[in-house]
């Protein structure tokens, strides 16, 4: 019968073996060592079958005691061996983090100030109940001048410096339109009030420099009911300046003026600082012409098929490109339709920047 | 229109700052462009004497003068002009001062070795004229040393305004003056004009208007009056300061009382040497050829749409725009001939606009003249030939007359307030009006009111409202909020509208770059990409290459494109969402949504990098972004034909169309063609896309927006590959189609893996490998089953490719 010491010394022994393994392999032949069919602990166990009962009573549980223990310590050398052995790997395992990835379609992909600014523009007047009407480039005489009152041989048509198409055979031309007013009658036609709309769109003129392209992009509004005045539209157009603008406050300036369609006509300049490069809205004390507006022409709503003495109304007309050009402080008109790459990357959008009322127009 | 303080000051009586004058101006509709004070600018100059002008020593063309400034020692210059000479009064600059006729400062300096400490001005120099042959000339009796503009008149304070083309009676300092009165500025001076007793009998001038019926009564009044024995010398000097100071050179006093009268009025005049003129003075429509030379020291030819004043031996000038020179006016002249006409205003218009002339009688007749005021015009400047160069006057002469037909409106004073908002008092607004010069008569709110002569602009209601709101000021307009909508706005876009809006953000999202590029292009890029058609060229383009309205947005990106590629930019994904056109109607114009990628810019980036270099684009990166598009739109393209029918400007057998029937054409990709590229002179590849987006199909209008139930299975999906032979003209679509209907239930998927071609299958064959997965729904399937749907699906494809499952 093994004493206690044996026990003891065997534990002891088997323990420092453990503890002294390295890796996997190493252990395992500790296990088969101690607990293998001709390891130590199981020659210990199979002594119990030749001894008497009383001296199995001791040595039984303090073999098996043995056994237990030895198990328990290959387990947990095991745990202990495989971390070590993933944490060598992983060690082994490191990518350079700072090497570049390709940039992503969104980094890359901008959108075009002018469609931006017609989202935010669009964003400001649908709080305001404005739909979004649209109409023909190629116009007719009739829609670009005659029915907005511009009278025939008038110098205001001249003013103008219309794109003109050949004539057909009844000798009648048709235009590139000037503005976006034609819109106004081709709505009041088929619309009947109240009408709210903005006519986002190209517009052209036969002009070349620096602040003027032959194409360009204008956004009308109009407004026809029975009862909208001149303090309403200040009210409108304040409102939009200052939220287009993203100011506390914009102090607009309305000067009496000429438009044949309107009467009567505004001019509306913003107080802006024109000290520095940019001009800055919303402080100062520059005026800045920034748009024209009025009271529909009688004559433009008797044209439309409206009776004047019923219905009344209000338009107003800006440049989109300037308003952009304001707002984010391009330079030069021309560059807007080069399509240099360069400069799209600079001044286009991201694609994901939608300008909304509940998110803000610009981030 | 350019007046001075002074002058208007002679209508006008007012203790008003300018300040003040030039604001109310701009906030009554008269927009003041510039505010010059002229003094300030020639503060420095002041008037000297030569006392002694001696040659350089060193240089042949200068002189060496000693000036006496009027203030201490006499002062060195060394000056070039001819005209220096000793004892000449002239206008002197120290150093330090500015020169605003060459914007520079003076400085002190040694001229080939002679010490100069200022400088002898010219005309131009000071900015006054562009006289510079020599400098200038004072009167020996000019005051020494006292500031020049002073003496010259030049301390004025000019104001330039910017008129609208319906203000006719702005032209003239006077209308300005009744303008400034009606917004309490000052008190309006009386400006009538008394008729002058005739004493030299009739004008023996003959007049006539010589229009037919079917031409435009171009002149309707031609006013003469006939002054003999004038002495035509320079004008007093009040009336050249005044007229210097507003930008007109002093010519002689005939000369100068028209140009004044101009200004003073708006009331253009025009004067002839009496004896140079030949007949019957006439106004008539002109013949095409005739000529004349003009007043501006050139010659010009009239035609058959242009008012021409005549006589017997032909054309003298353009009425109501330009006088000639040989019936003008000289210091020889003793007898004149003074022209108070009305002309037309359009025809005016139309023939300043022709020939180009720009003239101060054009700008106001064009403007339309106060036809009452052709009477007093003509007496007015009598007065004045009398007054400043004597003679005796003949009785006027008058053919023709201007309809001075009186003008009432009837109107509601709530007028007022329905159109601006503003509330104004019956009384403030009839004052208003009356110092405008408008009467009105009437009590309660209906009154009538009687338009002025000189406001053939005022002709309806809303005329008058805008007179008495902006003279009451737009300041005093109340801002009102515009009435919310009772509810939730409805929806703003149409789904076009839309429809744009995502396909910008979409293809932006893709890394591409959106341009808005011009609406036209030149005639061979029209051309080439199916437009070009007449109704579709401007009739007065720009400029050579911006000609025809173009028939699709790949043009103008492949512009950009090579403009890009210039500055060595030639990876490019540029798309462009916007208008073509197919006709010259509404309908006509069409929506696209197209792309370009060149270079190596597909859909992953361009470039080397890493972990592989971009590929080179190819016609599949196109058909992606198409894809993308149509996804981002709802749309499903796998629902869409494809067609292997490329569109004109793509390679012929790389590229396709995209359809859902022979009439119903979405759009196309593919590559560009390589004569398209040698054409825009760009180096390949370049790929491209183009969708009408209006062509595109509404969603169908759905009972409910619930989506339609989850079916999920909990079966276990499986999936069996398979690989066919095929001839190398077998589509894969075709492949893919079978496989798929080949168990509509069954199958859920299938997916091309692998495309091979070798010479060990055969010349003319490719091997096509696909992934079907199969989702049973009820049951397992047993192997038998799938053995079953197996078979199926290799007798579907083999049927529909002609090809067998490879061994």
């Amino acid at each position: 019968m093994p004493d206690n010491k044996t026990i003891e010394i065997l534990r002891d022994q088997i323990s420092a073996d453990i503890a002294a393994t390295d890796n996997l392999q190493a252990l395992d032949n500790v296990r088969v060592g101690a607990l293998g069919k001709k390891g130590s602990v199981s020659a210990l166990l199979a002594t119990l079958g030749k001894m008497t009962s009383e001296e199995r009573k001791v040595a039984g549980p303090a073999i098996n005691g043995l056994k237990n223990e030895i198990v328990a310590a290959v387990e947990a050398r095991g745990a202990e061996l495989k971390k070590a052995e993933l944490e060598k790997r992983l060690a082994s395992e490191r990518v350079d983090i700072t090497l570049p990835v390709r940039p992503g379609p969104l980094a890359r992909g901008r959108v075009h100030p002018v469609s931006q600014v017609i989202d935010e523009i669009t964003a400001i007047f649908s709080d305001m109940g404005f739909a979004l009407a649209e109409g023909p480039d190629i116009e007719t005489d009739y829609y670009n001048f005659t029915a907005l009152n511009f009278p025939e041989g008038h110098p205001a048509r001249e003013m103008h410096d219309t794109f003109f198409f050949n004539p057909d055979s009844e000798g009648k031309r048709k235009v590139l339109r000037t503005h976006t007013s034609p819109v106004q009658i081709r709505t009041m036609e088929t619309q009947e009030p109240p009408i709210r709309i903005i006519i986002p769109g190209r517009t052209y003129r036969c002009d070349s420099d620096q602040t003027h392209t032959p194409m360009f992009h204008q956004v009308e509004g109009l407004v026809i009911d029975k009862s909208s005045h001149i303090g309403q539209l200040r009210w409108v157009l304040e409102e939009f300046l200052k939220t287009f603008f993203e100011v506390d406050n914009v102090v607009t300036r309305f000067r009496p003026h000429f438009f044949p369609f309107t009467e009567p006509s505004m001019e509306v300049d913003v107080q802006c600082d024109r000290s520095g490069n940019e001009v800055k809205i919303g402080t100062g004390t520059d005026w800045m012409e920034i748009l024209g507006c009025g009271m529909v022409h009688p004559n433009v709503l008797r044209n439309a098929g409206l009776d004047p003495d019923v219905y009344q109304g209000f338009a107003w007309g800006l440049g989109i490109d300037r308003l952009a050009m304001l707002k984010y402080g391009m330079p030069d008109l021309r560059a807007f339709f080069d399509a240099d790459k360069r400069w799209l990357d600079h001044y286009g959008f991201r694609p994901l920047d939608m300008p909304t009322l509940f998110g803000g127009l610009s981030s | 229109m350019k007046f001075t303080i002074d002058w208007l000051k002679e209508h006008l009586e007012t203790e008003a700052s300018v300040d003040n004058i030039v604001d109310t101006l701009t906030m009554t509709g008269t927009e003041v462009e510039a505010v010059e004070n002229q003094g300030k600018q020639l503060a420095a100059f002041t008037i000297a004497r030569v006392i002694s002008a001696e040659k350089h020593p060193n240089a042949d063309r200068l002189k060496v003068c000693m000036v006496d400034t009027g203030h201490g020692e006499p002062v060195k210059v060394v000056c070039g002009a001819p005209n220096a000479k000793t004892g000449m009064m002239g206008v002197f600059a120290p150093a330090g001062t500015y020169i605003p006729g060459t914007e520079f400062t003076l400085q002190k300096g040694v001229i080939r070795g002679e010490e100069s400490n200022g400088m002898l001005c010219s005309e131009r120099e000071l900015m006054i004229s562009d006289e510079h042959d020599g400098i200038i000339e004072l009167a020996s009796d000019a005051p020494l040393g006292k500031k020049y503009a002073d003496y010259a008149g030049l301390n004025q304070v000019v104001v330039e305004v910017e008129l609208t083309p319906n203000r006719g009676d702005c032209t003239g300092v006077y209308g300005l003056a009744r303008e400034l009165a009606a917004a309490g500025v000052g008190d309006l001076k009386d400006g009538s004009v008394a008729p002058v007793p005739a004493t030299a009998g009739p004008t023996t001038v003959p007049i006539e208007l010589r229009f037919e019926k079917d031409e435009p009564q171009a002149c309707k009044m031609f006013a003469g009056r006939l002054i003999k024995n004038v002495k035509n010398g320079p004008s007093p000097d009040w009336m050249q300061a005044r007229l210097r100071a507003i930008g007109l050179r002093p010519i002689n006093a005939l000369a100068d009382i028209t140009n004044y009268i101009s200004y003073d009025r708006g009331r253009p005049l025009h004067v002839y040497d009496a004896d140079k003129l030949s007949g019957t003075l006439h106004a008539r429509m002109g013949i095409k050829g005739e000529k004349f030379d003009g007043l501006d020291d050139k010659p010009h030819e009239v035609d058959e749409t242009m008012c021409v004043i005549a006589d017997d031996n032909g054309v003298l000038g353009l009425g109501g725009i330009l006088g000639g020179v040989a019936s003008g006016c000289t210091e020889e002249t003793t007898n004149v001939l003074i022209e108070c006409a009305w002309f037309d205003p359009l025809v005016t218009a139309a023939t300043g606009r022709k020939t180009g002339i720009v003239s101060d009688a054009r700008y106001r007749f064009e403007r339309t003249v106060d036809p009452a005021f052709v009477k007093p015009g003509l007496e007015l400047a009598t007065r004045m030939v009398l007054d400043i160069c004597g003679g005796e006057a003949c009785e006027p002469t008058y053919a023709g007359n201007v309809d001075i037909e009186e003008k009432i409106i009837d109107f509601p004073l709530s007028e007022i307030r329905r159109l601006t908002g503003l509330s104004i008092s019956a009384a403030e607004a009839r004052a208003v009006l009356k110092l405008l010069g408008f009467w009105s008569a009437g009590t309660g709110d209906l009154v009538k009111v009687a338009v002025p002569s000189w406001r053939p602009d005022v002709t309806i209601k809303a005329d008058i409202v805008e007179e008495v709101m902006r003279i009451v000021g737009l300041d005093k307009v109340p801002v009102e909020p515009l009435e919310r909508l009772a509810g939730v706005a409805e929806k703003m876009l149409t789904p076009i509208q839309n429809r744009r809006r995502i396909a910008r953000r979409a293809l932006a999202a893709r890394g591409m770059d959106e341009a808005v590029t011009w609406s036209f292009v030149s005639e061979s890029q029209a051309t080439a990409f199916g437009g070009g058609a007449p109704a579709l060229k401007l009739a007065n383009p720009i400029a050579s290459d911006l000609t025809d309205m173009r028939p699709s947005l790949l043009p103008g990106l492949l512009a950009a494109a090579q403009r890009n590629a210039n500055r060595s930019y030639s990876d490019l994904a540029l798309f462009e969402v916007g208008q073509i056109f197919t006709d010259d109607t509404p309908e006509g114009q069409r929506t696209f949504a197209s792309g370009i990628r060149t270079g190596s810019a597909g859909p992953g980036g361009a470039g080397r990098h890493w972990r592989g270099a971009a590929d080179a684009v190819d016609a599949f990166d196109a058909k992606a972004d198409m894809s993308a598009l149509f996804d981002a739109l709802g749309i499903d393209m796998d629902k869409t034909q494809l067609v292997a029918e490329p569109a004109d400007w793509a390679h012929p057998g790389r590229g396709g169309r995209v359809q859902l029937g022979p009439k119903n054409i979405l759009g196309w990709f593919g590559e560009l063609h390589p004569l398209q590229l040698a054409e825009l002179d760009l180096t390949g590849p370049v790929v491209a896309f183009e969708i009408n987006l209006d062509a595109l199909p509404n969603p169908r209008k759905k009972a409910t927006r619930a989506k339609p139930a989850l079916n999920l299975s909990d079966l276990m999906p499986l999936k069996r590959d398979f690989a066919f032979i095929v001839d190398m003209d077998v589509k894969a679509g075709a492949l893919l189609k079978a496989a798929r209907s080949a168990h509509k239930n069954l199958i859920s998927a299938v997916n091309l893996f692998d495309v091979f071609e070798g010479k060990s299958l055969g010349e003319g064959k490719k091997s096509m490998a696909i992934e079907v997965t199969m989702q049973p729904r009820d049951k397992t399937l047993t192997d038998e089953e799938i053995e079953a749907v197996s078979a199926r699906i290799i007798a579907a494809v083999e049927k529909a490719t002609g090809g067998a499952l490879r061994q």
